[in-house]
């Protein structure tokens, strides 16, 4: 058995390599931009990097670079400068911070963006289909849209074998041989069936890492914060998908975990509430926001983000490499309907979670700026406590607009949650 | 006999109470918080030590609420004004199962257990549609001393419906209506059932379950009580001294430490 003096170089070592992964990875994009080099821009909910890591074509994720404005606190310039080009302060602050990274000509905190071009999305977001138009407007760019179907019945999900899901996946392999000979007429290269096989092993290996680390956050104390840390970890998911730093990376964090489980090494001091984040994180505070928690002993243990904005990698879904198109087609047409499901049919999958990772409380926090993913949200809340007894709490802020962000409003329902918290378990433990 | 006070420092007005073990109040304050928010509190706290004729060493306990809590400096500790209010109503009127505090910044629906805990809470959002703030600002475009507002508003015949939620566009329309020229009496009923179907919908979301105890400045305000009672169609459950209740809840919590104290090995933090 080791012991923590054995590795101490162990813990933390997720967050201190996803942030060298990072940044590499936008020294990469910024080299690129200098080069006047092609690029794709994806999207995060079906981002078919597997397909686009075949051509060597750079990945870039506008909603990640939005929000990186938002955690460097910068987000305020960008959406300035998209609402004075005359975009509304109603529009999702993603869209609005990448049209000023457009119209800076890459400008970004975090190096140098490089122009499209392509770019391919799905339909799990209404919004991209209208974000990608302002790229193809924008640099007369092709614009690939895989149609994904979504869950046919309520609690009700098909898988394969079934008839309806079969035909899904044809509808959905007949798309990317689309996809394949756009990449084909954009790059000049050929496709490579063989070069696809290894980018799909790669991301199996994620996958089967990051369904690992997320079911080891059943430890107690939690080994990782779902909403810091785990984003971290999320980054890394989207933008290393099918390459090979990508798995090893997913390989080591499984090692870090389960070294810290063995030993006890959780994130807080004393881990007093063990609670569930459901929706988009509050990126203008980021860090401040969980202190919100954290001050109270509260430790995120889960989190729904780490489900849909993870490019169906959580689901721990595996290519077979025989039949790559027709597993690839069934791996996207899973994970953007299991993403499109955790927004829509989250309460669902927050029943299953209450039990399993032993959860105190949950905490639904809807955006001003998605209305995607938070008009579902007063009706979960209501559904869940209707089978569970849980404490919750609901509170509205936004993914990237300050304007609409009142900490003190926040800190005065956080408090008053936790207050609720500490009451409900004296009483507890009186009776 | 051990005494506690709390102290309510909200965004208009401080409020201060004191209350000895029997739970009764023994003395208050009510002053405007002002921008010095420190001195408020100190002040709020003296005066009613001066009604209360209770010397400071007296009071074992002083728990601050409202969102100049962190600024009672003089303070053990700190609890939110949603659990303070809450822990009023119920004092106050036992079968209380459903508070509605209404201040000058933000208006809040809480569910409470029989004992006075939060089993939900519902507040306003971001901005003071449907708050004090509203009624204040129907006054300086009407030019009529808030206190009068509920009186003149229950004289009207023919009332206007105000349709922006806006605190700040509340003030043009009304002006409009002004122009337009409808009575100001129709007029500022028309914003007290605003007002009221706002509460009643941050009321519904929490779930309105009997009684129903209306808290915080507004009360002092006969139209709005009878604005809300109207759209909720039941009684609430109002008291001379609902204005206070943030402050005599926060007193009450600061007690259960008093009390908790006395036990061997108790060590119950009322906040963290």
């Amino acid at each position: 058995m080791s012991t923590q003096s054995d590795q101490p170089e162990l813990v933390g070592r997720g967050n201190r390599d996803g942030a060298q992964l990072f940044r590499d990875w936008f020294s990469e994009l910024s080299d690129t931009a200098k080069e006047g080099g092609q690029s794709a821009y994806v999207f995060v909910m079906g981002s078919l990097n597997e397909i686009l890591k075949v051509f060597d074509l750079p990945v870039v994720f506008p909603e990640i670079n939005s929000l990186q404005t938002a955690v460097r606190r910068v987000a305020h310039e960008y959406l300035s400068e998209a609402e004075d080009y005359g975009y509304s302060p109603d529009i999702c602050g993603y869209v609005k911070a990448d049209v000023a990274v457009q119209l800076r000509h890459g400008d970004h905190p975090m190096g140098q963006i490089p122009k499209p071009s392509i770019a391919v999305l799905t339909n799990a977001c209404n919004t991209y289909i209208k974000w990608a138009e302002i790229w193809q407007r924008m640099y007369d760019i092709p614009m690939v849209t895989i149609d994904i179907p979504g869950t046919r019945e309520s609690g009700c999900q098909t898988f394969g074998g079934d008839k309806h899901f079969e035909n899904d996946r044809k509808y959905v392999a007949g798309q990317l041989k689309e996809l394949i000979t756009t990449c084909e007429e954009v790059t000049g290269k050929k496709f490579d069936i063989d070069k696809l096989r290894q980018i799909l092993s790669y991301a199996n290996e994620m996958s089967v890492g990051w369904k690992k680390v997320l079911e080891l956050n059943k430890s107690r104390p939690a080994l990782f914060n779902a909403l810091t840390d785990g984003t971290i970890y999320l980054g890394v998911a989207n933008g290393f998908r099918g390459t090979e730093a990508g798995g090893r990376y997913f390989k080591e964090l499984v090692e870090e975990m389960e070294y810290r489980a063995e030993q006890g090494i959780g994130t807080l001091t004393e881990e007093q509430y063990r609670l569930v984040f459901v929706g988009v994180p509050c990126y203008p505070i980021f860090r401040r926001f969980n202190e919100l928690f954290t001050e109270w002993g509260g430790t995120f243990v889960h989190s729904t983000y780490l489900w849909f904005a993870s490019g169906g990698t959580n689901s721990g879904f595996e290519y077979d490499l025989a039949d790559p198109i027709e597993s690839l087609a069934e791996g996207v047409l899973l994970s953007v309907r299991d993403a499109m499901d955790s927004m829509f049919y989250q309460d669902q999958m927050l029943s299953s979670m209450i039990d399993d990772y032993g959860i105190d409380g949950i905490i639904y926090h809807p955006i001003k700026s998605c209305r995607t993913v938070s008009t579902g949200l007063a009706d979960c809340r209501r559904h869940v406590a209707q089978q569970h007894d849980i404490p919750s709490l609901f509170i509205e802020s936004d993914m990237m607009d300050r304007r609409v962000v009142s900490e003190a409003q926040m800190k005065n329902r956080i408090d008053a949650f936790f207050e609720g918290l500490n009451s409900r378990r004296q009483k507890a433990v009186v009776h | 006999m051990a005494y506690a006070a709390g102290v309510d420092v909200g965004s208009t007005q401080t409020k201060a109470v004191i209350i000895g073990e029997d739970r009764k109040i023994v003395g208050r304050a009510l002053l405007d918080t002002g921008a010095n928010v420190i001195k408020a509190a100190e002040n709020a706290f003296a005066t009613a030590l001066e009604t209360s004729g209770i010397r400071e060493v007296e009071i074992e306990y002083v728990i601050g609420t409202g969102y100049g809590r962190y600024r009672v400096t003089f303070g053990n500790a700190q609890v939110t004004e949603i659990s303070c209010h809450g822990r009023g109503a119920v004092h106050m009127f036992p079968g209380t199962r459903t508070a509605l505090d209404m201040g000058g910044q933000d208006t809040k629906a809480i569910r409470v257990t029989e004992t006075g805990e939060i089993a939900d809470f519902c507040m306003n959002d971001k901005c003071a549609a449907g708050t004090g703030r509203f009624l204040g600002a129907a006054s300086a475009a009407l030019d009529i001393p808030l206190d009068d507002l509920g009186a003149t508003a229950l004289k009207y015949n023919k009332p206007v419906r105000i349709s922006t939620t806006c605190t700040v566009f509340a003030e043009s329309e009304v002006l409009s209506w002004l122009g337009k020229g409808k009575k100001i009496e129709d007029i500022l009923w028309g914003v007290h059932q605003s007002i009221a179907a706002r509460s009643a919908g941050l009321l519904r979301r929490v779930g309105i379950e009997d009684e129903v105890t209306f808290t915080g400045g507004v009360t002092k305000n006969i139209a709005m009580i009878q604005a809300i009672e109207e759209k909720l169609e039941k009684k609430l459950n109002v008291s001379e001294d609902s204005h206070y209740m943030g402050a005599l809840g926060a007193a009450l919590f600061a007690l259960d430490q008093i009390f908790l104290s006395r036990v061997p090995h108790a060590s119950v933090e009322a906040s963290s």
